[in-house]
């Protein structure tokens, strides 16, 4: 390979990989909620509060980190909204979720007029977390330049991937939330809590979708637009589709998909010629291949979606 | 109407109803945040969208895409179907409606009109099909299949109207960032052609066609043995498939239909409104405003007519309370309220049933 190429490959890579780092917070928080039972279509709007909160908070303190787990904290408390409706009110998730959605666009435009006064965008923080947090890493050849351009959230994701799939598969609370989306009726039989396994895991899932929001705000630009999550939560919805609702196969999926979307960026400037819509269009397309049994069959937890009322007799 | 009946309408009624107050009273609360007074901010609400003929125009083209998008998810509902793809089944309903207009543009406006929603409506009845088919052949869950489809049709549009209907191409001007246009012939009429008093306002005969379109599908859902078929699925599948109903041959035809609705949305809008369709790198919001619409009319045609007018008429009435200097995001926080009360509905529940028993406390 000439320099020019690995410097193309480099670029792409680095890109790809920074990309699919708010999708792989995100799609783990899908797995959590959906491996419970209960069909998280919020994320798209979760990602905005956190987003959103996160740029609030570092701007009040001038602390990123602090940034981060105001994300964290205003994730969670959306979630409990979808968590009280669909547990414990026994509504319907979905709708709760299109709520969600709806609710968190405008609260955070009201919002961003109250405190900046103005509309569209915030303006930058001064500190965020946009650096390599290793520099010695950036002294490896060739893969120094790599490094150099990963955040903090990078490496965080990686590691929220490996904690995700230890929790979930080598627990015994990990074989709970499993139980109780595949058939909480026999869970409930054998004594798990059923509510507040539900609970905890859409919980989680806030903050891990808040967590996505902040990388995509303090992590990517500095500042908060408004429509910048412009899908990516339901995107990542797809890639825990398409990851079977594993964390390490979400992890791929997402990883694919910020490689297409990393192309298709990279493509008019470096002369590749294909429809940038192709490539815009790939997560979905493969997605809804993957669904119909095309690319590996995925399918959902059991009782994903569905209420549960505890027998009272 | 007779006591049963009044009982009926108050059953059915109350939900949204409280709903609906709930979603002003928390409003309310962001509007004295933001510094203003509710009263004035609701009064200049209504006054802009329903104080005069010009005004009540405006609102009503605002209420004409959401008769058919609520009427789309209102009818999936009916066959326990979520369709929260009425958003992307605008979007191909209104391309098809372009291309449509554009490559048949030689026939008489009297043809082409109807040719031009005949098609949207089937396009978006095609789209919508790919998910009642999915469903129903692999038990693919409609929600994240039509989710994924309008993101599908959204780029895809955007690709059409960058290389193959856009004015560069067709009638050799500079690049555009939006389709040709359907000729002047086959556009729906405006009011103010027949009613001068509509004045400025962009209402059009599109509105006629969703209040038809309500009327027909009470027909079909209530009147037919195709609408008991459709409602028995939803109600109790299993019930109606041991009665004999196909399950599968139902899903299918009610996310046809659905997607029919939606797609007509779109034609219309682009016959009677727009004219052309623009790139975008957002949904337009018109899908996902039906399944509120929807819900607030309680999945009934006549509900649906009552309902979308209520949404034209806070959508009318958010650029109204802008100029009155209320940040108009306080729109969509009570939208959401009213939607999130609707899908928790035992807390409204709760409430009307205290309501109910102190009242019988009193009458004792």
């Amino acid at each position: 390979m000439d320099n020019g190429t690995t410097v193309v490959v480099i670029a792409i890579v680095a890109s790809a990989i920074r990309l699919a780092t708010p999708l792989i917070f995100a799609s783990l928080g899908g797995v959590f909620s959906e491996r419970s039972g209960v069909v998280n279509i919020a994320l798209e709007g979760i990602m905005i509060m956190g987003a959103f909160f996160a740029v609030l908070f570092t701007h009040l303190t001038g602390n990123p980190w602090i940034g981060v787990l105001a994300a964290i904290i205003i994730g969670i408390l959306t979630s409990l909204l979808l968590a009280v409706v669909s547990i414990h009110l026994r509504g319907n998730q979905v709708v709760a979720g299109v709520a969600i959605n709806l609710l968190a666009v405008s609260l955070t435009a009201f919002l961003l007029e109250m405190v900046w006064n103005r509309s569209g965008s915030t303006p930058s923080v001064e500190k965020a977390l946009t650096d390599n947090p290793f520099e010695f890493l950036e002294g490896i050849p060739v893969l120094g330049d790599l490094f150099s351009r990963f955040t903090p959230f990078v490496y965080f994701a990686f590691l929220m991937v490996g904690i995700s799939y230890y929790v979930l598969f080598k627990t015994s609370f990990g074989l709970r939330i499993r139980a109780v989306g595949e058939h909480p009726r026999a869970a409930d039989t054998v004594g798990i809590n059923v509510y507040m396994t539900r609970y905890i895991c859409v919980m989680i899932s806030g903050a891990l979708a808040g967590i996505a929001g902040a990388s995509l705000s303090i992590g990517t630009i500095s500042l908060f637009r408004e429509g910048m999550t412009a899908g990516k939560g339901f995107i990542a919805l797809a890639a825990m589709i398409f990851g079977k609702w594993h964390p390490v196969g979400a992890l791929f999926a997402c990883l694919f998909f910020g490689l297409a979307d990393a192309i298709q960026i990279q493509a008019q400037s470096f002369g590749i010629p294909i429809a940038q819509e192709f490539l815009q269009m790939l997560p979905y397309v493969a997605t809804i291949l993957a669904l119909a049994g095309v690319v590996g069959r995925s399918v959902a937890p059991k009782a994903d979606g569905q209420p549960y009322e505890k027998d009272m007799g | 109407m007779n006591k049963n009946g009044l009982k009926w309408l108050w059953d059915n009624l109350k939900l949204p109803l409280i709903a609906i107050v709930l979603g002003f009273v928390i409003g309310a609360f962001f509007i004295i945040i933001a510094g203003s007074n509710p009263i004035v901010a609701y009064t200049a609400l209504f006054k802009g969208s329903v104080g005069g003929l010009t005004k009540i125009g405006e609102t009503l083209y605002k209420t004409t895409p959401l008769i058919f998008t609520g009427l789309s998810v209102a009818f999936a509902f009916r066959t326990g179907l979520f369709n929260i793809g009425a958003e992307g089944q605008y979007i191909v309903g209104s391309i098809t409606a372009i291309a449509i207009g554009w490559y048949f543009q030689n026939l008489p406006g009297t043809i082409l009109l109807p040719l031009i929603l005949f098609f949207g409506a089937l396009a978006g009845g095609i789209w919508a099909s790919i998910a009642g088919f999915l469903k129903a052949r692999f038990g693919v869950h409609e929600v994240i299949t039509t989710i994924m489809l309008n993101y599908t049709a959204l780029i895809g549009t955007n690709y059409i109207i960058r290389t193959v209907l856009n004015p560069q191409v067709l009638e050799g001007t500079t690049k555009m960032a939006f389709s040709v246009s359907i000729p002047e012939k086959a556009r729906l009429s405006k009011l103010s052609e027949f009613i001068p008093q509509f004045g400025y306002s962009s209402a059009h005969t599109g509105i006629f066609i969703g209040i038809a379109c309500a009327l027909a599908i009470y027909y079909l859902l209530f009147k037919t043995t195709l609408g008991y078929e459709i409602r028995s699925v939803g109600f109790n599948p299993e019930a109606a498939e041991y009665g004999g109903i196909s399950k599968k041959k139902n899903i299918v035809l009610a996310m046809f239909i659905s997607g029919i609705l939606a797609g007509l949305a779109g034609a219309v809008q682009v016959a009677g409104l727009i004219y052309k369709v623009n790139m975008s790198a957002a949904m337009s919001g018109y899908g996902f405003d039906g399944i509120a619409v929807a819900l607030v009319g309680g999945n009934h045609p006549i509900g649906v007519l009552a309902s979308a007018l209520l949404f034209g008429v806070l959508s009318n009435g958010s650029r109204k309370m802008q100029l009155a200097g209320i940040p108009k995001e306080v729109i969509g926080i009570i939208q959401g309220v009213i939607i999130i009360f609707i899908a928790g509905k035992l807390v409204v529940q709760l409430i009307a049933k205290r309501k109910k028993t102190a009242v019988h406390k009193e009458a004792e």
